[in-house]
């Protein structure tokens, strides 16, 4: 078992039974198709490519693979599935990843290092992911931890959490709450209901709070509740095996 | 109107059927906007091909998921500026002829126009309308608006409520690959549809590549039709959309989108690419 899977296999199960699900590709979409076929048999998944209740046998490399239209209850265009499907709040969960996360849960998938101009890294950029953030009820992010990666401020706001903390998203009129969850190789951080602060309140077994502090670029707050996620089963790792893409 | 546009444009009753080569240089001139769309699925890989071996420069490229197709344009030399909002090989990483050009302006600089999918699908959908812009929730609180000039805040005149505009988008030539057209050049595609229909609409010129032309286009579950009077040009292209896929004909090619990492990694490797192409 790889930390990969502990981190998969704990963000399936963030995900609830009946949640319709719009779901990134990567992470986000192995882990709700784990999801799907452990605990959460009445999960529907929406993909930005317009797929509606999509029910891969196997995992999409892609968002729009032939496997998500032919298995969806609805294929949509791209419009519709932003203006009439996402944009009202009609979708539960919004599931991301990030190539850097701040202490607010702000996402950049733009641009790292040398400002926007002249990047050092340029990523590929927004997609769906700020309406995601900005709309779906709740937003549950997938990220592997490291200094890298989680950072004090990131270079660029592609998609935004709490703003510059508490009461930014009321201010901006996001509808959604934001991230309520991000779940790591490591464990499990939460934003603190006074402060937004993303804080460890899991950690997966046999991680310690110092290696969690070391992945962190900021000062990592910890829960005093902290706890320790239940090991994948045998029957979540079998289901994440038969996973395997295409 | 702008672009040339006109509420009374008399279209040719249908669409010319002519080989690509033919249609490329009819449609795509030396500093064009040129949307090239298909989410995913459809995506008009070989009029790509035939702009490099035609040897256009200093295109506007307008796509959402610039994907393979526009990594090959950019790197043959082809683009000026990206119009686009997501750039990555989806599930493999980096567009590594983008970043370069990026990052390290090869084969030469190159300007970015950056939005979200969903700004991007507003902008389509505008320009299909008719519409100088479209309205919607989103973007607001990201650093995106600063950079993009498109992109604009504006107040619901009924309720004051704080939106968001987008521009228009409005293209010299829209590129689309289909399943099928038939004789008059009446266009059907179905799968994953992506914003191709508004791509064509929103656009002065149009071509739809197609894997074949049929005597009658009997219904699928979930198809568009483009009346061939909204389409200037139809090219048989069988396989047009590879490695993406045209649903009902062939999948998608995974193993070419995991093997053009190393290809699009390295710059000679990628020139021999294009020597294959040009050949």
């Amino acid at each position: 078992m790889t930390p990969d899977d502990r981190m998969t296999v704990a963000a399936a199960r963030a995900l609830r039974d009946g949640d319709v699900c719009f779901v990134g590709i990567g992470l986000p979409s192995t882990a709700a198709n784990l999801a799907r076929r452990t605990h959460a048999p009445g999960l529907v998944l929406v993909y930005e490519s317009g797929c509606i209740g999509a029910k891969p046998t196997r995992l999409p490399l892609s968002i729009g693979d032939g496997e998500l239209a032919t298995t969806a209850d609805a294929v949509v265009g791209v419009p519709e599935i932003f203006n009439y499907w996402l944009q009202p709040g009609r979708i539960d969960v919004g599931f991301l990843g990030a190539a850097q996360i701040d202490r607010f849960a702000n996402i950049n998938t733009t641009v790292i290092g040398g400002g926007y101009d002249a990047p050092k890294v340029r990523l590929p950029g927004a997609g769906g992911a700020p309406e995601i953030a900005a709309s779906c009820g709740e937003v549950i992010v997938i990220v592997r931890q490291s200094p890298r990666a989680f950072v004090e401020r990131v270079d660029f706001v592609t998609s935004v959490g709490y703003g510059a903390g508490p009461g930014d998203r009321e201010r901006l009129g996001l509808p959604g709450r934001g991230p309520v969850k991000v779940i790591t190789d490591l464990g499990v951080l939460e934003p603190d209901p006074e402060t937004c602060e993303l804080t460890l309140t899991a950690l997966h077994d046999g991680v310690s709070v110092d290696e969690a502090r070391a992945a962190t670029g900021w000062e990592l707050r910890v829960a005093s509740d902290l706890g320790v996620t239940l090991a994948p089963s045998d029957a979540e790792l079998a289901a994440l095996r038969e996973l395997a893409p295409v | 109107m702008p672009n040339g546009h006109s509420q009374y444009v008399h279209y040719p009753l249908m669409a010319e059927i002519s080989p690509l080569q033919e249609s490329v240089a009819e449609l795509v001139r030396d500093g064009d906007v040129v949307a090239m769309e298909g989410f995913t699925a459809l995506i008009p890989f070989a009029a790509a091909h035939e702009i490099i071996r035609q040897g256009r420069r200093d295109l506007t490229l307008v796509r959402m998921t610039p994907d393979l197709v526009f990594d090959q344009l950019i790197g043959a030399g082809c683009a000026r500026r990206l119009v686009f909002s997501w750039g990555g090989n989806p599930g493999v990483g980096s567009l590594h002829r983008f970043r370069d050009a990026v990052e390290r302006s090869w084969p030469h600089p190159l300007e970015l126009e950056e939005h979200s999918h969903a700004g991007m699908a507003n902008r389509y959908a505008a320009g299909a309308s008719g519409l100088p812009f479209a309205v919607m929730r989103g973007y607001v609180g990201t650093d995106l608006p600063e950079r993009t000039p498109t992109i604009r805040p504006i107040a619901c005149p009924f309720t004051g409520e704080a939106l968001t505009a987008v521009a228009a988008l409005r293209p010299d030539v829209a590129i689309v690959h289909a399943q099928r057209a038939d004789r008059d050049g009446n266009v059907q595609l179905w799968g994953i549809t992506g914003v191709q229909k508004e791509a064509v609409l929103a656009a002065d010129r149009s071509l739809v590549t197609v894997e074949e032309v049929v005597d009658e286009l009997d219904p699928r579950p979930g198809a568009i039709v483009l009346p061939g009077w909204t389409v200037t040009r139809v090219s048989v292209v069988p396989e047009g959309a590879r490695p993406s896929y045209a649903l009902g004909y062939y999948d998608r090619d995974n193993d070419a989108y995991r093997a053009w990492d190393a290809i699009s990694r390295d710059r000679e490797a990628f020139a021999r690419w294009v020597e294959e192409v040009r050949a």
